[in-house]
C-alpha cells in the first residue's frame, strides 16, 4: 500500500510540473490530480477497513547520513482520509478557476502526504516545510498584492517561527538522525520532555491555530484561492495536529506524565472560547470560517489532551473514547470545512464579494448551494443529526466521564474546561446561523447580489456529496470510528468496538451514556414524514404577500429589495454579544459619527474591534523577524575584504563546532 | 413482556404528551390570569387556537424562501422528539437507551437553529432583534446547563436520563447541596430558553419585552400552529425534565403496568405544582432588561459550578 501512496506522491509532484510546462492544460490536469486523490482515498479506506500491518520504506536518496524513510499506519492512514477527501473536492473545484499558482496546489498536497507518511525526522520536516512554503507562494499570487502581501508576511513569520519550534522540539526530544523507530525506543525523560512537550505545541499548534498563536488564521487563510483555503482549514491544520499526535502519543513513549495533557485542555478550551467569539464578530465569510476552525481545533485539542491524561492514568478506555472523538470530529470538520470554504469561493465568485454586508437572499439565486451549506455549517454547529454532533456528544462524554482523573486541580480544571467548550458551542451555533442568515436568507444587501446564478453541475454536485457525506457520518459515527479503529489501536491498545456500533455510540459496552443517532433520525423523520403528509393530504389556503414588517409602508418602487438599512446584518446580529463579550474579549467598540448641524456628511456608525493576540503576541514577532532582516541585509553591503573574512571566520567556526562534536 | 410494556407505556407517555403540552400552556395562562385578578382564557383555548390556525389561510412573505415551509416542521420535529424522550409517568420506556441529556440539549439547539433560519428568511428586522438577544443569553445558558448535567453525571454515573432518575429515586441520596444548587440554575436556564418572565413575556407583542415570539411574527396559518405546538411540547418537556431530575418519587416501571396509574397520578401532581410555583412566581416578578439578564445567568452558572464544586469536595477526591 505504500507503494501505491509513493505513486501517488509522485504522481502530484509530476502534476504540478506539467502545471508550470503546459498551463493551456490546467483543466484536465487539476481534474486528473482530484481523480488520484479519489483513488488515494480508496487506497487508504482500504488499507484501514482491512487493518493491514505497518509498513515502512527506506528510500533509496536523501540526505547522507539521515535519508529518507516512510511509514504507514493506522494513524497516518486515518489522517491521510481527510487531507485526500479535502484535497480532492478542493481540485476538483479549482478545475475551471484560472489561478495565477495553479502548479503549487498538487505540491502543497504532495507535502501534506509526505508529512503524513514521513518515518523519520526529516522527512516530517521537509513534508510540513514543503506544505507551508507551497501555501505562501499560493497566498502570494492570489488577489490585492498589497492585501496578498501583508497576509503572506504573517503567515511567513509564523511559518518559520513554527518550523523552527518543531525543529528545535525534534532535536531537543530525540537528538538528530534515527528514524522513528529508534526515536519511539528512547524517548525524553526528565526536563527535556517538558521542554519537548511546549516546544512541539508551540511549532505544530502555531499551524493548527492552537492559542495563543492563532490570531494569523483569520488574516491568512482567507486570503489564499477558495480551493487552497479549504485545503488549509480543512486539511493543513489536521496535518500539523496529527504532527502534535505522533510526537506526543506514539513517539514521546506509551507513559508520559500525567499532567501532559493539561496544557493541550488548557489551550484547547480558550481556542473553543476565543475561535468562536471572534467568528461572531468578523464581517467576512471567510474569516468568520477561518474563526471557525480556531473554534474546531480547539475542540479536538482538549479531546487530545483528555486522551493523553488518561492514558498516562492507565484508563484505556476512556483514552479511546476521547481519541475517538478527536479522531471524528477531525474527519467531520475536515469535510465541513472544505464544504464551507468552497461554498464561500462559489459565493464569492457568483455575488461579487465575500463581505457579509454586501450578501443577502442568495438561496433564491443559488438553491443547492445553500442547502448544502446550511447541512455545512449545522454539521459545524454541532446540531443532531449532522456528525459535528456526534463528535461533541463523544467528547463531552468523554469529559464527564473523567473528572476521577488525577489530582484535585485537574478533577477542577476538567468542569471547568466543559464550561468553555460549552460556551464556545453556544457561540458556534450564533456564528454559524448569522453566517448562513446573513448571506443566505432575507433580502439582498447589494444589487450586485441579485446577478448570482447557481454553480455549474459538477459543482453542486461536489457539495451535495461532501454535506451527504457528512450526514451519512453523523447517521454512522460507527463507520468513521471503524476507520479510526487501528489509530486507537496503535495509541490507547483499544478501540470502540462494542461501544460504536451501526446504530450510534456508547460510552460503555453496556450501561452508560448511548447516543443513537440512527434512532433519533427514525424519529424526527418519521414525525417531519407524518406532518408532512397530514399537510399535503388536507391542503389548505396559502398565499404569498409583501412580508408583513411590523405594519411598514411597502419601500419605494426605486428600492427594488426594500430599504437594505433596515434589515439586520453582520454587525448588528452580534451587537448584544459585542457589549457584553466582546468588550472584555476584543476591545469591541461602537464608532459613531454624528454630524454638526449644518455638516452635509452623512452620519456614521459602526464598531471597531482587534484581537489582543495580533497586537501583544503576532506583532512582536513581526518585529523581531523585521529586525533579523535588516541585520541581514547588511551582510550584502559588506566590503570585498569583509566577506572574505567572514567567511574564513564562518570556516573555522564550523570546524571548532565538528571538533568538539568529535571529541564528545 | 417487559419490552411489550415499555412500548405500551411509550405510547401512552406518547399519548400523554400530545393531550397534556397544549393544555398545560393553557393552565398556566388560565392561572397566570387568575393570580393577576383576571379571569383568563379558557383552559381549552389553547386547543382551539391550534385547531383555528390549521384551518386558516397561510401567508407566506413574497421573498419567503423553502425555508420559511421547512423550519416549522424542523422545530416541531425536533420539539416532539425531545418530548419523547423526556420519561414522564414511568421509567424504562421504550426510548430510555437514548433519552440522553446531551442528545435533549442538542434537540433544543435544532429548534433554536431553525427557528432563527425562519425569522431570517423574510428580511425584517423584527426577527433580527430576537436572534440577536438569543445568541447572548444562550452564550450564558447553556455552559449552565452543562455544568447541571455534570453534577447529574457525577451524582449518577452517566447522563442517561432513565438511568439518572433511577439512581434519584432509589438511591438513598439524602437532601443534596449539589442537586439543590443546580435545581436553581436550571430553573434560571430554563426560564430563560423558554422565555418566561423575568426574562422574556411570552403574552405581549411588544418590541422590548420579546424574546422568541419577535421571531415568529412573520408566520401565519400551519406553519405558526406548528411553531406554536413546538412551543407548548418545549415547555412541557422542560418542566417533565425538572420534574424527573428533582422531584424522582412515584415514577412507575414500565414493567409494572398495575403502578402506571399510580405514577400518572403523581406526575400530574408534580406538574400541577410546578406550574402553580411558576405561575405564583411569575405573577410577582416583572420582566428584566435585556443586558441585566447576562448577571441572572452568571449567577446561575456560578451555582452550577458551585454544584460541581461541592460534589467534589463532599465525595472526597481522589
Amino acid at each position: 500500500m505504500l507503494l501505491v501512496l509513493l505513486a501517488i506522491l509522485a504522481a502530484l509532484v509530476g502534476i504540478g510540473v506539467a502545471e508550470a510546462a503546459l498551463p493551456q492544460l490546467g483543466r484536465l490536469l487539476r481534474t486528473t490530480a482530484a481523480l488520484i486523490c479519489a483513488a488515494g482515498l480508496v487506497a487508504v479506506a482500504l488499507d484501514l477497513v482491512l487493518a493491514l500491518p505497518a509498513e515502512t520504506l527506506q528510500l533509496p536518496f536523501g540526505p547522507p547520513g539521515v535519508g529518507l524513510t516512510l511509514a504507514l499506519d493506522g494513524l497516518s492512514g486515518f489522517f491521510l482520509l481527510v487531507v485526500f477527501i479535502s484535497s480532492g473536492a478542493a481540485l476538483f473545484a479549482a478545475r475551471d478557476e484560472p489561478l495565477a499558482g495553479a502548479p503549487l496546489i498538487p505540491v502543497f498536497v504532495a507535502g501534506m502526504v509526505i508529512t503524513l507518511l514521513a518515518g523519520d525526522g526529516f522527512t516530517l520536516f521537509l513534508g510540513f516545510e514543503t506544505m507551508s512554503a507551497a501555501s505562501w507562494l499560493l497566498i502570494l499570487s492570489h488577489g490585492l498584492p498589497l492585501a496578498a502581501a501583508k497576509a503572506g508576511r504573517l503567515y511567513m513569520t509564523m511559518a518559520i517561527a513554527g518550523a523552527l519550534t518543531l525543529l528545535g522540539a525534534m532535536a531537543v526530544g530525540f537528538g538528530v538522525g534515527g528514524d522513528f523507530a529508534a526515536w519511539r525506543a528512547a524517548p525524553p525523560t526528565g526536563l527535556r520532555a517538558a521542554a519537548f512537550l511546549f516546544l512541539v505545541l508551540a511549532g505544530a499548534g502555531s499551524k493548527a491555530g492552537l492559542p495563543p498563536l492563532h490570531g494569523w488564521l483569520p488574516i491568512a487563510h482567507p486570503a489564499a484561492p477558495a480551493p487552497v483555503s479549504a485545503m488549509m482549514s480543512g486539511a493543513m491544520t489536521k496535518v500539523a495536529l496529527y504532527v502534535i499526535v505522533r510526537l506526543l502519543f506514539d513517539l514521546a513513549g506509551p507513559n508520559p506524565p500525567l499532567w501532559w495533557g493539561v496544557p493541550l485542555l488548557i489551550m484547547g478550551s480558550l481556542g473553543a472560547l476565543l475561535g468562536a467569539a471572534r467568528a461572531n464578530f468578523e464581517t467576512d465569510i471567510k474569516a468568520v470560517l477561518a474563526s471557525s476552525t480556531i473554534e474546531n481545533i480547539g475542540v479536538i485539542a482538549v479531546a487530545l489532551g483528555l486522551a493523553l491524561t488518561a492514558r498516562a492514568a492507565h484508563l484505556p478506555l476512556l483514552a479511546s473514547l476521547a481519541l475517538g472523538a478527536a479522531l471524528l470530529h477531525v474527519l467531520g470538520h475536515g469535510i465541513n470545512k472544505t464544504l464551507m470554504f468552497l461554498v464561500a469561493g462559489a459565493v464569492d465568485h457568483q455575488a461579487g464579494s465575500r463581505r457579509l454586508d454586501r450578501l443577502g437572499g442568495l438561496i433564491h439565486f443559488m438553491p443547492v448551494t445553500a442547502v448544502c451549506a446550511i447541512a455545512g455549517a449545522a454539521s459545524l454547529a454541532a446540531l443532531p443529526p449532522m456528525v459535528g454532533f456526534a463528535s461533541i456528544w463523544m467528547v463531552f462524554q468523554s469529559l464527564l466521564t473523567a473528572p476521577r482523573l488525577g489530582s484535585f486541580v485537574l478533577q477542577m480544571l476538567i468542569p471547568i474546561v466543559a464550561l468553555l467548550l460549552a460556551g464556545g458551542g453556544a457561540l458556534a451555533l450564533s456564528a454559524m446561523l448569522r453566517l448562513i442568515g446573513v448571506t443566505f436568507l432575507g433580502r439582498p444587501r447589494a444589487v450586485r447580489t441579485a446577478g448570482a446564478h447557481e454553480t455549474r453541475l459538477p459543482i453542486s454536485l461536489l457539495f451535495v456529496g461532501l454535506a451527504a457525506a457528512s450526514a451519512v457520518f453523523g447517521l454512522l459515527p460507527g463507520l468513521a470510528l471503524r476507520l479510526a479503529s487501528p489509530a486507537l489501536q496503535i495509541l490507547t491498545g483499544t478501540d470502540l468496538s462494542g461501544r460504536a456500533g451501526w446504530f450510534g455510540v456508547g460510552t460503555q459496552a453496556t450501561g452508560g451514556a448511548y447516543y443513537g443517532a440512527l434512532p433519533i433520525a427514525a424519529i424526527l423523520a418519521a414525525i417531519v414524514a407524518a406532518v408532512w403528509l397530514l399537510l399535503r393530504r388536507h391542503p389548505a389556503l396559502s398565499r404569498r404577500a409583501r412580508a408583513w414588517d411590523c405594519g411598514y409602508a411597502a419601500p419605494p418602487p426605486f428600492l427594488p429589495f426594500g430599504d437594505t438599512t433596515t434589515q439586520y446584518g453582520a454587525a448588528s446580529l452580534s451587537e448584544p454579544l459585542g457589549r457584553t463579550l466582546g468588550v472584555p474579549l476584543f476591545d469591541w467598540q461602537m464608532a459613531t459619527s454624528i454630524p454638526e448641524p449644518g455638516e452635509t456628511r452623512p452620519a456614521r456608525f459602526g464598531v471597531v474591534w482587534y484581537d489582543p493576540v495580533l497586537r501583544f503576541l503576532h506583532a512582536p514577532v513581526l518585529r523581531a523577524r523585521d529586525w533579523l532582516a535588516d541585520r541581514a541585509e547588511l551582510i550584502q553591503r559588506l566590503t570585498i575584504r569583509r566577506t572574505l573574512a567572514m567567511m574564513v571566520a564562518a570556516l573555522v567556526a564550523l570546524l571548532v563546532i565538528v571538533a568538539i562534536l568529535e571529541q564528545s | 413482556m417487559i419490552q411489550l410494556a415499555g412500548l405500551l407505556a411509550w405510547l401512552l407517555h406518547a399519548g400523554l404528551v400530545a393531550l397534556a403540552a397544549p393544555a398545560l400552556t393553557g393552565f398556566t395562562r388560565k392561572l397566570r390570569a387568575n393570580l393577576q385578578g383576571r379571569r383568563g382564557p379558557p383552559l381549552l383555548q389553547t386547543w382551539r387556537d391550534l385547531i383555528r390556525l390549521w384551518r386558516k389561510e397561510t401567508v407566506l412573505a413574497d421573498n419567503a424562501s423553502p425555508v420559511s415551509e421547512v423550519a416549522p416542521l424542523v422545530i416541531f420535529a425536533a420539539s416532539a422528539t425531545a418530548a419523547l424522550l423526556v420519561p414522564s409517568f414511568a421509567l424504562g420506556l421504550s426510548t430510555a437507551a437514548t433519552s440522553d441529556l446531551l442528545l435533549i440539549t442538542g434537540l433544543f439547539a435544532l429548534c433554536r437553529a431553525a427557528t432563527a433560519l425562519a425569522a431570517m428568511d423574510a428580511g425584517t428586522w423584527f426577527g433580527g432583534i430576537g436572534i440577536s438577544r438569543e445568541s447572548l443569553l444562550s452564550f450564558f445558558a447553556e455552559p449552565a446547563l452543562l455544568l447541571v448535567f455534570f453534577t447529574l453525571a457525577l451524582v449518577a454515573g452517566s447522563t442517561n436520563l432513565d438511568h439518572i432518575a433511577d439512581v434519584l429515586r432509589t438511591g438513598a441520596l439524602g437532601l443534596r447541596v449539589s442537586l439543590g444548587l443546580g435545581l436553581a440554575a436550571a430553573i434560571s436556564v430554563g426560564l430563560t430558553t423558554l422565555g418566561r418572565l423575568p426574562i422574556g413575556n411570552p403574552s405581549t407583542h411588544l418590541e422590548l419585552a420579546m424574546l422568541h415570539e419577535s421571531m415568529t411574527l412573520e408566520f401565519s396559518g400551519r406553519s405558526l400552529a406548528l411553531i406554536e405546538a413546538g412551543a407548548q411540547l418545549r415547555f412541557f418537556t422542560w418542566l417533565a425534565l425538572l420534574a424527573t431530575i428533582f422531584i424522582p418519587f412515584g415514577i412507575a416501571p414500565a414493567g409494572d403496568i398495575l403502578d402506571w396509574p399510580r405514577g400518572l397520578l403523581t406526575f400530574g401532581a408534580k406538574m400541577l405544582l410546578l406550574t402553580c410555583a411558576l405561575c405564583f412566581f411569575e405573577a410577582c416578578v416583572a420582566r428584566m432588561r435585556i443586558f441585566r439578564v447576562p448577571e441572572l445567568l452568571g449567577i446561575a452558572l456560578m451555582l452550577a459550578l458551585l454544584a460541581v464544586l461541592f460534589l467534589f469536595v463532599s465525595q472526597g477526591y481522589t
